[in-house]
């Protein structure tokens, strides 16, 4: 007997009889306004919620924000003229010195600000944790209000790998004190398209 | 590692020689609790959501054998190489086969309490690996030479001054620095290389997703993705018990998981594994050491359903005082007392009485694991098995014998009235672990009995 015959042997027998799947395990949840919740709870986890018209206005947020900045990566179409770091690599070590990535995202989540992104939106999976600082572009319209809702539009396994990102990394591992900035990007700002 | 030889009462003893340090530990925890109600009454469904996954969870447990032969079946269609570890050792094995097969010897390691459980740190090690943890809790004990004192929080039994002391000596950081920021990123520097050059990631497993095969990773930190997409390796370590039927399923226990655990809405990465990416290899570890046989004991199994919040550690009112070394297991606290003592039930046979039975542990479970009852089942199969701690057994005996003899009994109350007033030296002493940090109480005049004949006299 192989250790797998003999776990799932052992497993099997000792698995009580079988239980149904509950049948109500999704939940509705209103907002009366979900751009607005989306964004309080942004602010909530450390991000930062903008209400933009355009890719005009994000282009010209982002110069403000972060002036004079370089090794810029998108795979954003609109704002391709911005970028000076190619994406088009093969090792993603090569990423290292990103500084700032912008990125799109096709589904947001109210209750929590989450953004799913997959292969689709990421050339490398590596990419909105080692930039320094990191853009996510999302359209208002896309926002959905819980957990549930997300999971009803999202199919996890259409790419090999997709995240919910919810704000910047963050630990409090020292003394409970909340550290913006651990591993992955030190900042995350969120343009909401209509 | 320095793992503790003392029982839980005595190492709880050494951990409350320093009292500001407890109420401190204490304080931080309850802080962390009191997040936590704040979170959960953002979610007016918040009962149906425990009860949903608490029912999800028993369906798992009843049809674990199919759940995970279909996980198999298609991770392996995903290109993900499944591996079956019986117990620790054979974990262990095959994690350090897959490292050597990669020419390596050095791996990075994100936050896995099963490896913990497996000692895989210090198996690797004596074989010559070397093993950064990188998450930053993690990698703090570690440079302590320590164990995780808690499952999500492994350093907060540590100040930032014990914090700045270690990263002084172990990262050149300045002398008597103990701003979080500042040490963070000093961290974070050295974390990042690390990252950067290592072939071969660890990380745990928060969910594995028979439907499709694929698993899910939660860190606030990103650790898990820095390592894992870096990395031309990537092994998953879980549990059995991770497996839940469809992704859709996600949606309860994301929305439960870290309100529980730290009171944030959700972690900020909740990373969906399905396919290594081209070039890279996927392995996942499914590791029994004693889950099985833990499945086979009604009264203990749903223990199994545990999602690793430590929503029961930060509220119970003995972990809180007693700091998570003090019970010398990879999992401590209210739920790790109830998995401990399957792993070994003489070693661990003190852990089910660190608990007042409160019941606030199983209030809070997200899962709603009946976490008291079964402290409270484990305390009479371990007295049953003979393995009921030493103090307890002679001093049961004795009571025993006294409850049984209405005359002892009076006689014993009548003692115990004149010594607590004349020689309360012979009860305030280090040899009745009752007094230990407790005041004695005043002792009544007469007894209940006296005092009822007296009365029904008048
Ligand atoms: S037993 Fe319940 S409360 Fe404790 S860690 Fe597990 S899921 Fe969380």
């Amino acid at each position: 007997m192989t250790t797998r015959e003999k776990i799932l042997a052992s497993i099997q027998a000792n698995q009580p009889s079988i239980l149904p799947l509950p049948e109500q395990f999704t939940f509705t949840t209103t907002y009366p306004d979900l751009t607005k919740q989306f964004s309080d709870s942004l602010t909530f986890v450390g991000g930062m919620p903008v209400v933009v018209p355009d890719y005009k206005a994000i282009e010209t947020h982002l110069k403000e924000y972060y002036p004079n900045f370089t090794n810029i990566a998108t795979t954003c179409p609109e704002l391709a003229h911005m970028a000076d770091v190619s994406l088009d690599i093969t090792d993603p070590h090569d990423l290292a010195g990103v500084n700032l990535a912008i990125i799109e995202g096709p589904i947001a989540v109210a209750e929590n600000a989450a953004i799913w992104v997959d292969e689709k939106q990421l050339p490398h999976r590596v990419l909105p944790m080692i930039t320094q600082y990191l853009a996510i572009i999302i359209r208002q319209s896309t926002i959905v209000a819980n957990m549930h809702d997300a999971y009803k539009k999202i199919k996890v396994d259409t790419t090999g790998f997709g995240t919910f990102i919810s704000g910047p990394s963050k630990t409090a591992d020292i003394e409970q004190s909340l550290v913006i900035g651990a591993h992955g990007a030190r900042s995350l700002i969120v343009y909401m398209l209509p | 590692m320095n793992q503790p030889t003392l029982d839980h009462a005595h190492a709880a003893i050494e951990f409350n020689k320093n009292e500001p340090r407890v109420n401190w530990h204490d304080e931080t925890l309850w802080f962390v609790r009191t997040k936590r109600d704040r979170a959960v009454a953002q979610i007016p469904e918040w009962e149906q959501l425990r009860e949903a996954a608490s029912q999800i969870k028993n369906h798992v447990l009843s049809n674990m054998h199919d759940l995970l032969v279909q996980f198999e079946e298609n991770a392996k269609r995903n290109g993900i190489t499944v591996h079956w570890a019986a117990d620790g050792a054979e974990h262990n094995a095959i994690i350090h086969g897959l490292i050597q097969k990669a020419g390596a010897t050095r791996m990075v390691k994100s936050k896995s309490m099963l490896t913990e459980e497996c000692h895989l740190n210090d198996y690797l090690t004596k074989h010559g690996i070397e093993v950064i943890d990188s998450d930053l809790g993690e990698r703090i004990v570690q440079m302590r030479k320590e164990p995780p004192s808690h499952i999500v929080m492994p350093a907060i039994h540590l100040t930032k001054a014990d914090v700045g002391d270690t990263f002084h000596e172990h990262l050149g950081t300045e002398k008597g620095a103990t701003d979080p920021q500042y040490l963070t990123e000093a961290a974070r520097q050295h974390l990042r290389d690390t990252f950067l050059t290592r072939k071969v990631a660890l990380t745990g497993v928060n969910f594995a997703i028979a439907e499709t095969g694929g698993f899910v990773v939660c860190t606030n930190e990103g650790n898990a993705d820095m390592g894992a997409h870096l990395a031309d390796v990537h092994i998953a370590a879980m549990g059995f018990e991770k497996i839940i039927p469809r992704a859709e399923h996600l949606g309860v226990f994301l929305r439960l998981l870290a309100r529980s655990a730290t009171g944030q809405p959700i972690t900020t990465f909740s990373s969906h594994f399905h396919k290594p990416r081209p070039g890279q290899e996927m392995h996942i570890v499914i590791v029994d050491n004693g889950r099985s046989r833990q499945l086979g004991r009604p009264d203990f199994r749903n223990s199994l359903k545990c999602i690793r919040c430590a929503a029961c550690m930060n509220t119970c009112p003995v972990y809180r005082r007693s700091g998570g070394h003090s019970y010398h297991s990879a999992v401590a606290g209210p739920i790790g007392s109830i998995l401990a003592p399957n792993l070994d039930m003489k070693q661990n046979a003190d852990l089910p009485f660190a608990s007042t039975l409160c019941g606030s542990c199983s209030n809070v479970c997200p899962v709603k694991i009946d976490i008291h009852d079964q402290l409270y089942k484990w305390r009479q199969v371990l007295m049953q098995e003979g393995y009921g701690p030493a103090a307890k057994t002679v001093s049961m005996k004795a009571m025993a014998t006294v409850l049984e003899s209405p005359r002892l009994y009076r006689m014993a109350g009548k003692v115990g009235r004149g010594v607590l007033r004349f020689a309360p030296v012979t009860v305030e002493n280090r040899f009745n672990p009752w007094y230990n940090q407790r005041e004695m109480p005043e002792p009544p005049a007469e007894s209940f009995r006296d005092w009822y004949i007296n009365n029904k006299k008048a």
